[in-house]
């Protein structure tokens, strides 16, 4: 009678993904420095958006012979022609520069290429752009993208810090920059809807990213001494299987409009569905990651104390620190992970199963050891950061 | 057992359901086959989401409207103005010349300066006061008259000239109007859009018609004017020694090649004219040709008649366009304000003159920047594609949540469908026009709508885990997601807004869905799936959660 879930993602992964933040960092300079390159090399496949130009979309009585057709057109001396075949064999895409001599010149010029087709053709769609609306469609596209970053970073900053906001913006610059360099590197077209795609993207990696850094925050206030990259750790691998679910159901719609919904939008979808993937990426990757580097603030009391309370057991970090890195623990610090520090009184699981009775957790609401080293309520130098993360001896000392 | 938040008080729960309820309502127009929506009484037609042209086909024109030939229209006529307030003043110049963007006055006796500006001034107009307020200039007029040694220099004021190229597109739009869509039927959108220099531009947007179609109605500037030629010299010669500077060459549209020398004065203009309509050559010995006969207003009809009665035996011209269509010798006075114009017209172009002239001349030229236009057949197949994508995404999302969440899965489909559905009426209630675009931005918003779900799910089974009860983890799990959907959604609103300020045509729909999207998923998560859940606890009190 009740629906059971055929499959359970696993709650818990205990991935290091900050382990490989560096790595990714630098595949991700390397991917941009490329995109730099490529876009001062090959640069962009414009389409007449941004160009200025006609499209035609032909549908022709047979298969169309597109390389027949291609020799023909060209000699018509037209400029730069395009001629690709569109979704169905017949049917074709016929793409011409700007003509001297203004609107008049280019309906001339269409009216040639129309000569040329073989009879029985039916042109399906016609797009005419003139240089001056080509330039302001670059410029407003340009503005759109800048405005959207700047947006979402005071956005971000104003519900964070400014670590988050420019964490945020590192990634969505990065999506951004990926996704422009696959289409300069594949030479696909670049017209007006990827602009939009690229605009979608930035809203759903940004989604991405305020959820994880949601729970980073959540946590920062959770476990006060918990060192930042364990910390980190912790918070992606928490919220994965909303990113594996979120990320499943959004692949599902795009895979849906890739295959159905048309060549018109084609080009579209295909930017979206990259660009999923690589703001899924640069989400766990390189957002999270990158508040090590420029390090965040620690004291996270008092703001929004109240979204705190209620101390929820979150059984979590316990498991993913029998770690293989324990053994490098030269730099033993006790109660390295969520103990009594935690703002709320409320008994909270860190270090057992939730079968333990939640009674006998309230133990470590002692006062602490005062041998504790103490750091001060800033940053912490991400490297010594991770070492003292994995010391886990506060733990183990509880534990037994 | 039940706290606040899976709390529903019986009116949340009331509106909750009459939300959902009417969005479905709303959205039933655009599903149904649109014969059985036709069959509909009137008062159940309700709105439908009107089709962008590239689901139904149709044209997309971009036109720009002429500012520079706007602006030398404005000067040529300050110096008419200006020549004439002087003579009446009686001040001697030496030259009224149009020097650049200014008309440039040299009086003779500079004493007079003071005299001939005071006179000049008048002929500034006050800019109204909302015009103002986005200008930069802050004189509040149209003009500048400024003088100095014995020079006058009269030049539009920046604000002065945008006015006039506002006032030109909104007299531009109501003569489109009239000949793009002369019956009102056509559910054309003609708009004034913003370019690099203010408000200088049209956009035609009409469903079903080819662009030729449109371009043909939207037509030629179709200014007319009347002018009698210049029989003083041939136009041969004014070509080869100048052209005298009170006449005009114009070329001959009788005979192509051939040019006709007129005087620039305008005896009566296209303004005057009252009505227009096709029709037949009706002068003795007429062979039956085709014709536009045409009626002028008093005014028109007093000049015409003096004109026509002080020049008979001379030809005079009918210039349309800057050309000189015909130019028939007066044989008598024509008093009525009636007349004809002939030329070697077909069927077709006799109506569209007639039409065109019926209309009114435009301002000033149009030229096409932007053209795109959808065949039908092809917005045909768009929608069916949408449609199929929409089905397939719907399925592929639906079956991967109910297979990760179970019942739970269940609850977030009834609650997608519900989202969908208030985008759908929101759409056909704003009548917001649905693209193609935007139907990728709905199959898109049912993957990201059910991340809201996602997020509370998931958020419970961590509670779980954490060894709550079912009804405090699910509670919780409610709770704690909100902050985080809270801030997810508005972050993604906020991109999708900017690109609705930003983006053009088909974009634009797709922003729009997208917004609709996301603003209500937002509302489901909130109320619509803790609905179901929280009367899915009170009614079947479960012991194990399987989620």
């Amino acid at each position: 009678m009740l629906l059971k879930p055929l499959f359970r993602l696993p709650q818990k992964m205990n991935l290091r993904f900050v382990k490989y933040f560096k790595l990714c960092l630098g595949l991700s300079i390397f991917a941009i420095l490329g995109t730099v390159v490529l876009l001062y090399t090959v640069g962009l496949n414009f389409g007449i958006d941004f160009k200025g130009g006609t499209l035609m979309q032909i549908q022709t009585p047979g298969p169309a012979e597109v390389a027949n057709l291609r020799t023909k057109l060209t000699s018509l001396g037209l400029g730069e022609i395009q001629l690709q075949s569109f979704g169905q064999p017949n049917e074709v895409l016929i793409r011409f520069p700007e003509q001297a001599g203004g609107p008049e010149a280019q309906k001339v010029a269409a009216d040639k290429v129309l000569a040329e087709l073989p009879t029985g053709s039916k042109e399906l769609r016609r797009e005419q752009v003139g240089s001056t609306v080509s330039q302001e469609l670059i410029t407003s596209a340009i503005w759109a993208l800048v405005l959207t970053n700047l947006v979402i970073f005071a956005y971000v900053w104003f519900r964070f810090e400014w670590q988050f906001a420019l964490g945020a913006i590192v990634s969505l610059v990065h999506d951004v920059m990926f996704t422009i360099g696959i289409f300069s590197l594949f030479q696909l077209d670049f017209d007006l809807t990827i602009v939009a795609a690229l605009l979608t993207i930035l809203g759903y990696s940004i989604n991405d990213t305020v959820v994880i850094y949601d729970r980073i925050r959540e946590n920062l206030r959770k476990y006060k001494r918990m060192p930042l990259g364990d910390l980190l750790d912790l918070s992606v691998n928490e919220t994965m299987s909303r990113t594996i679910m979120t990320v499943g159901t959004v692949l599902m719609a795009l895979i849906a409009l890739y295959f159905f919904g048309g060549e018109v939008i084609r080009g579209f979808t295909f930017a979206m569905l990259f660009g999923v993937l690589v703001g899924t990426y640069s989400s766990v990757f390189i957002a999270a990651p990158f508040l090590i580097l420029i390090g965040v603030k620690r004291d996270w009391s008092g703001v929004e104390k109240g979204k705190a309370k209620g101390g929820q057991p979150q059984a979590k970090s316990a498991k993913s620190t029998p770690s293989p890195v324990a053994a490098n623990a030269g730099s033993l610090q006790p109660l390295a992970e969520g103990d009594s520090e935690m703002d709320d009184a409320v008994p909270h699981s860190i270090g057992f199963s939730a079968s333990i009775p939640l009674g006998e957790m309230e133990t470590p609401a002692a006062p602490l050891p005062p041998a504790a080293p103490r750091k001060p309520a800033g940053q912490r130098p991400p490297k010594k950061g991770k070492g003292q993360a994995r010391a886990g001896g506060g733990r183990s000392k509880r534990r037994g | 057992m039940v706290g606040f938040t899976l709390h529903f008080s019986r009116w949340g729960a009331l509106v909750t359901i009459f939300i959902s309820l009417a969005s479905i309502v709303f959205t039933l127009p655009n599903i149904i086959p649109i014969s059985t929506y036709e069959s509909l009484p009137a008062w159940a037609q309700l709105p439908r989401m009107p089709l962008g042209l590239d689901l139904r086909g149709g044209t997309h024109l971009l036109y720009q409207i002429d500012t520079a030939q706007l602006r030398k229209d404005w000067l040529q006529s300050i110096q008419t103005e200006s020549r004439h307030a002087l003579s009446e003043e009686k001040i001697a110049h030496s030259g009224v010349v149009i020097a650049g963007n200014a008309v440039r006055i040299t009086l003779r006796d500079p004493d007079k300066m003071q005299a001939a500006l005071t006179r000049l001034k008048t002929l500034a107009q006050p800019l109204s006061a909302s015009l103002l307020t986005g200008s930069r200039s802050g004189s509040g007029m149209d003009l500048s008259v400024q003088g100095e040694n014995g020079v006058i220099t009269i030049e539009p004021t920046p604000a002065g000239m945008q006015n006039r190229v506002e006032n030109a597109i909104t007299r531009s739009i109501e003569v489109i109007r009239r000949r793009v869509d002369p019956t009102g039927t056509t559910e054309a959108t003609i708009q004034a859009q913003g370019g690099a220099n203010g408000k200088d531009r049209i956009l035609i947007q009409v469903p079903g018609l080819a662009p030729e179609e449109v371009k043909a109605r939207v037509g030629t500037t179709a200014k007319l004017t009347f002018q009698l030629v210049d029989l003083s010299m041939s136009a041969e010669d004014a070509e080869a020694s100048g052209v005298p500077p009170d006449d005009m060459l114009l070329p001959d549209a009788e005979h192509p090649g051939r040019k006709i020398l007129l005087h620039k004065e305008v005896i009566v203009s296209g303004d005057d004219l009252v009505n227009a309509y096709a029709g037949y050559d009706n002068r003795a010995g007429g062979v039956g040709e085709r014709a536009v006969d045409f009626e002028f207003n008093s005014k028109g009809a007093a000049a015409f008649a003096r004109v026509t009665r002080e020049n008979i035996g001379k030809p005079f011209a009918i210039v349309l366009d800057n050309k000189v269509i015909s130019a028939p010798v007066i044989r008598s006075e024509i008093p009525g304000g009636r007349g004809q114009i002939t030329g070697n017209f077909s069927q077709e172009e006799v109506s569209r003159l007639a039409l065109l002239l019926r209309s009114g001349a435009l301002p000033a030229a149009l030229s096409i920047i932007e053209e795109r236009s959808v065949g039908p057949s092809l917005g045909a197949d768009s929608i069916e594609s949408g449609k199929t994508a929409a089905i397939v995404g719907f399925a592929a999302v639906s079956a991967l949540m109910i297979a990760g969440y179970g019942l739970f899965g269940l609850f977030s489909i009834f609650a997608l469908v519900v989202n969908i559905a208030i985008i759908m009426a929101c759409l056909s209630l704003f009548h917001a026009t649905l693209t193609l675009p935007g139907i990728a931005g709905m199959v898109l918003t049912m993957g990201v709508a059910v991340d809201a779900n996602v997020l509370i799910y998931e958020r419970i089974r961590e509670e779980m885990k954490g060894g709550r009860g079912i009804v405090s983890s699910i509670e919780a799990g409610f709770d704690r997601a909100y902050g985080t959907i809270i801030d997810s959604h508005l972050t993604a609103l906020l991109a999708a807004l900017i690109l609705y300020a930003f983006g053009s045509g088909t974009v634009r729909g797709f922003a729009v869905t997208l917004s609709f999207g996301i603003v209500s998923s937002l509302f489901t998560a909130i109320t619509v799936t803790r609905l179901m859940v929280s009367t899915w606890l009170r009614q079947t009190r479960p012991t194990v959660l399987e989620i």
